[in-house]
């Protein structure tokens, strides 16, 4: 299993033909020479690759909204950012008429206010024409100490909440949200079935307010195992994994290898939904290096395009979740799964390089989640991580004075971090009280980050690297 | 042509000195910063022989063309006046000197320098007078034209400009710019010179020398008609046409009457010589050096003698409170001032270092004893140790040239740890980010019960070892109060 040949790979596209896509339709000439433009999917809905939920035979579009990552504005009438639900709405339109079908929202999501928009959007359109998915994300709770009774009262109010939110009164999937965390299975003992939790979720089942009952999982692989123990019990309909071609094989912090996980999903024929296809974005711009290596093998391709065809080519995967912020994402994943084009044993084995020698850098395996925020004393962590990562893959990140380009590349991280993140957000500021680690979904040790990031900063500062 | 001249170099002296103060990349220090070594006033308190010699040298030969084109408070002065004739011309005219005034003024001048009163010393430097005016106001608005291309250069992928912090350093300060600035623009304004030649230190001790000055303008008596032109156009008020003669003491050598008067009556040229007796008047000439020589040696020479919530969504940013400023019953001054002593006796509060300082660390004081000169405190950053700007750029010696080195070893105040406001008691997490970032590792965590290794950590500082640099009291996550500050010491020691 860990060792998985080109031939092996090949085999595993040809197996589990039941989740096989549909409307693989083979339309080539994606380039228009009328118009000189490249024309993205505006042919129509029919070019969307579909796959086939084995429960209930419906057809998921492989393009799954992720509404995680929704655009923000200013607030008009006070302080801080609200969602900018104008904008939304043209999203949603879009994606729909383009023949997107999954939506998927949390509670926390956006600072709470992702369910709410996402409902205002949807609920514009015929309720048939898209499935719904959100979670129960009582990990806050817990963490805070919650159990028993109490812990099952939030718990459901938080489900209600949810419906109420989103204008429906059903949910197509529901899930138990990133279990795998904090102490692993006894947290999720506390979360979900010592307090009877599991219990009431299933009969929602039954009673068909849930269609689907899934989990999405990071972390503690022992977490992952037990659930997958009990599907004979409670028969989970999906569940959602993190898989990209960075951790397929080379999974950071606690998280497990994806090739494992989507192979033990396969074995059960329980259908994958995949998150962090872009790992936040970090897969849609690599190193110069690496993107000349992606683009000289597809130079009209974006560099995301990649990523969402490796996680798109395994059958098993009902949708990938991008959480799109902006339209030229929209379209251009829309381009990539329009249809899926799956990748080769060869593109395979080039991608598998490429995480390889990602590895080799330093960067902060963040994808910007924002489960971590806020931080009670303010630190900015993902624009932290997000501008350091991004040096790196820019070239300004100089490991020594001697560099050629050292006086350029200082100033550009310097002055760059000062602009992503204002100063008294800045690692310098962090204690390392380490109240945001448990949140972390990649268990990124994040006081020890942010003390490296700052080390590195002081010596660029003092000018002693 | 002697005009242009002067007005181009004045010109040039102007934008040079203004650049020193509202360039916040230190560049500009590089190529200008000797303009401000040479001003008068600063370079007496520095003990800056070299500079008093040439200056002095400088109006023996020439007269004061220091007022007209190194001084950028004349230089300011004139840029109104210049104003004022647009409007209405031919508006000046001869008045008598004010010579009681003018020396009651150095006299007192002197007094303060020698008795350590700063803040008179600062109101009353001339070129300091310009350097609050330009910090105060021009910097501000350079900052913010910066930071609009700073915008720019953003939304270009550019890092060319960098955006920086535009605050208000120090409130009185800002009120004594404005009204330097109003009241002796409206002065120049309406009669040219007149802070030059009644108020001015620098300008009565130069006046004092230029009168013996080996070139000056001569008004030729044959080809004179007495129309009084000149000294309608004189903005020294020095021109007495009538008798025609000139207040060398007074004049700052602007060439303006030499192409006012009609019948080219008026030149620059050698001490007049219708003076009988050439050797006699050279005699004074040295002599009168010579003397002035003596009394600036016995003026510095005074002056050495003296100086020996809980989370339930994800996504979002906590809001920071503002750090506020802790009563320090010793203020901090920079490393290199040495004492607040030396500070206090040789600053003219020219503010070229608060202009200069990166980190938002010095500021003018309010503390009268050291009015409007610099005081570092440190909600907004610290004293860095990579950085000597202040002491780069100081023409006075208040604060004198350190190098990081140095620097690193110089102890100008301690830190003092307040437990009530300490997170690790407060707010029962971990912490120690001022025992991180401590410089020289004056700081170490230790538990705060004394046998329980379990206990809180709480910070202990080596005062030995302790530099006063502010990193832990601008790291400190408590606000608005730091759990740690420093309190400054009256003399800087080697540690």
């Amino acid at each position: 299993m860990k060792n998985m040949n080109r031939r092996d790979f090949l085999k595993k596209i040809g197996i589990g033909t039941s989740l096989a896509g549909v409307a693989l339709a083979g339309c080539d000439s994606r380039n228009n020479k009328v118009t000189g433009n490249r024309t993205t999917s505006d042919s129509g809905e029919g070019n969307m690759t579909y796959r086939i939920n084995p429960k209930t035979g419906e057809k998921v579009s492989i393009l799954g909204y992720g509404c995680m990552r929704w655009p923000m504005m200013p607030n008009p009438d006070g302080e801080g950012e609200i969602i900018d639900q104008e904008a939304v709405n043209e999203l949603v339109d879009y994606a729909i008429e383009h023949g997107v079908n999954y939506f998927d929202t949390a509670p926390p999501y956006v600072r709470g206010l992702s369910e709410e928009a996402t409902g205002i959007a949807l609920s514009r359109h015929p309720r048939e024409s898209y499935f719904l998915a959100t979670k129960m994300s009582n990990q806050n709770f817990a963490h805070s100490g919650m159990a028993g009774k109490e812990l099952y009262d939030a718990s459901v109010a938080m489900y209600r909440n949810s419906l109420d939110k989103l204008k429906t009164d059903y949910l197509d999937y529901y899930l138990l949200h990133n279990v795998g965390g904090e102490t692993g299975v006894p947290f999720l003992r506390q979360r979900f079935f010592d307090n009877g939790l599991l219990d009431f979720l299933m009969k929602e089942r039954e009673e068909g307010r849930i269609r689907n009952l899934g989990f999405s999982y990071h972390g503690d692989v022992k977490v992952f195992d037990y659930l997958l123990s009990l599907h004979d019990e409670i028969h989970w309909d999906f569940v959602q994994i993190q898989l990209n071609y960075v951790d397929y094989r080379h999974a950071s912090g606690a998280n497990f290898n994806a090739e494992y996980l989507y192979g033990e999903l396969e074995k059960r024929n329980i259908p994958a939904v995949i998150m962090e296809p872009l790992l936040g974005g970090r897969l849609a711009s690599l190193t110069e290096h690496l993107n000349g290596k992606l683009k000289q093998r597809e130079p009209e391709e974006s560099i995301a395009s990649w990523a969402f065809r490796f996680s798109g080519t395994f059958p098993g995967v009902l949708t990938v979740l991008s959480g799109m912020t902006y339209m030229e994402h929209l379209q251009d994943n829309l381009h990539t799964y329009s249809p899926l084009r799956p990748l080769t044993d060869d593109d395979f084995d080039m991608l598998e390089e490429t995480a390889v020698e990602m590895t080799n850098y330093p960067s902060v395996p963040c994808t910007a989640c924002e489960y971590c925020m806020p931080c009670p004393y303010g630190i900015d962590i993902p624009r932290i991580f997000a501008h350091y990562n991004k040096c790196i893959n820019e070239g300004n990140f100089p490991v020594s004075r001697q560099n050629e380009d050292y006086r350029r590349a200082r100033k550009a991280f310097l002055v760059g971090y000062d602009r992503s993140v204002p100063r008294l957000r800045q690692a310098s500021h962090c204690i390392g009280c380490n109240q945001c680690a448990p949140h972390c979904p990649q268990t990124i040790d994040i006081p020890a980050q942010m003390q490296r990031i700052d080390n590195y900063v002081e010596k660029l500062k003092q000018n002693t690297l | 042509m002697l005009k242009k001249t002067r007005q181009i170099l004045a010109v040039i002296s102007i934008l040079m000195v203004t650049l020193l103060f509202v360039d916040f990349t230190g560049t500009a220090h590089a190529w200008f910063g000797w303009i401000a070594k040479i001003q008068f006033l600063p370079a007496v308190l520095a003990l800056n022989v070299m500079v008093i010699v040439a200056l002095i040298v400088l109006t023996l030969l020439f007269g004061r063309v220091y007022c007209s084109v190194i001084c950028p408070l004349g230089i300011m002065q004139d840029g109104f006046g210049w104003l004022g004739r647009k409007s209405k011309r031919n508006r000046y005219s001869y008045s008598r000197p004010k010579n009681i005034l003018r020396y009651t003024m150095l006299g007192l001048m002197v007094i303060a320098i020698i008795a350590g009163i700063g803040f008179f010393v600062a109101f009353l430097a001339p070129y300091s007078a310009y350097g609050r005016i330009a910090q105060s106001l021009a910097a501000p608005l350079w900052a913010w034209i910066n930071n609009l291309l700073a915008r720019w250069a953003e939304a270009h992928e550019s890092y060319t400009f960098y955006s920086v912090d535009v605050w208000l350093k120090g409130g009185i300060t800002l009120a004594v710019a404005v009204i330097t600035l109003v009241i002796l623009g409206f002065l120049a304004w309406q009669n040219g010179r007149t802070y030059c030649n009644t108020i001015c230190p620098v300008g009565t001790v130069l006046g004092f020398f230029s009168r013996f000055s080996l070139l000056r303008p001569v008004i030729d008596t044959s080809k004179c008609n007495g129309c009084g032109l000149c000294a309608r156009n004189c903005k020294s008020a020095c021109i007495n046409s009538k008798m025609h003669e000139i207040d060398y003491s007074r004049c700052v050598t602007c060439f303006d009457c030499i192409g006012k008067c009609r019948q080219g009556a008026i030149s620059y040229s050698f001490r007049r010589p219708a003076k009988k007796v050439v050797g006699e008047a050279k005699d004074v000439e040295v002599d009168g050096s010579r003397r002035s020589f003596l009394s600036v040696t016995a003026v510095t020479a005074t002056l050495a003698a003296s100086h020996a919530q809980k989370k339930t969504v994800d996504g979002g940013l906590a809001a920071i409170t503002d750090k506020k400023i802790p009563t320090r019953k010793t203020r901090i001054v920079p490393p290199g001032a040495q004492s607040i002593k030396n500070l206090s006796s040789h600053c003219t509060a020219c503010q070229l270092c608060v202009a200069a300082c990166p980190n938002g660390v010095l500021r003018p004081s309010t503390d009268i004893s050291g009015l409007m000169q610099p005081e570092a405190s440190y909600e907004r950053g610290y004293c860095r140790p990579e950085c000597t700007r202040c002491s780069d750029v100081c023409p006075a010696g208040a604060i004198l040239p350190i190098t990081t080195a140095e620097k690193s070893s110089t102890q100008i105040g301690h830190a003092v740890w307040v437990k009530d406001n300490c997170v690790p008691l407060t707010d029962g997490v971990e912490c120690g980010n001022c025992a991180r970032h401590c410089p020289v590792g004056a700081i170490t965590m230790v538990p705060s019960v004394a046998d329980d290794e379990n206990s809180p950590k709480i910070p202990v500082v080596d005062t030995e070892r302790c530099i006063g640099c502010g990193a832990c009291e601008n790291l400190c996550p408590s606000r608005p109060f730091s759990a740690i500050y420093v309190e400054g010491h009256e003399r800087h020691r080697n540690v």
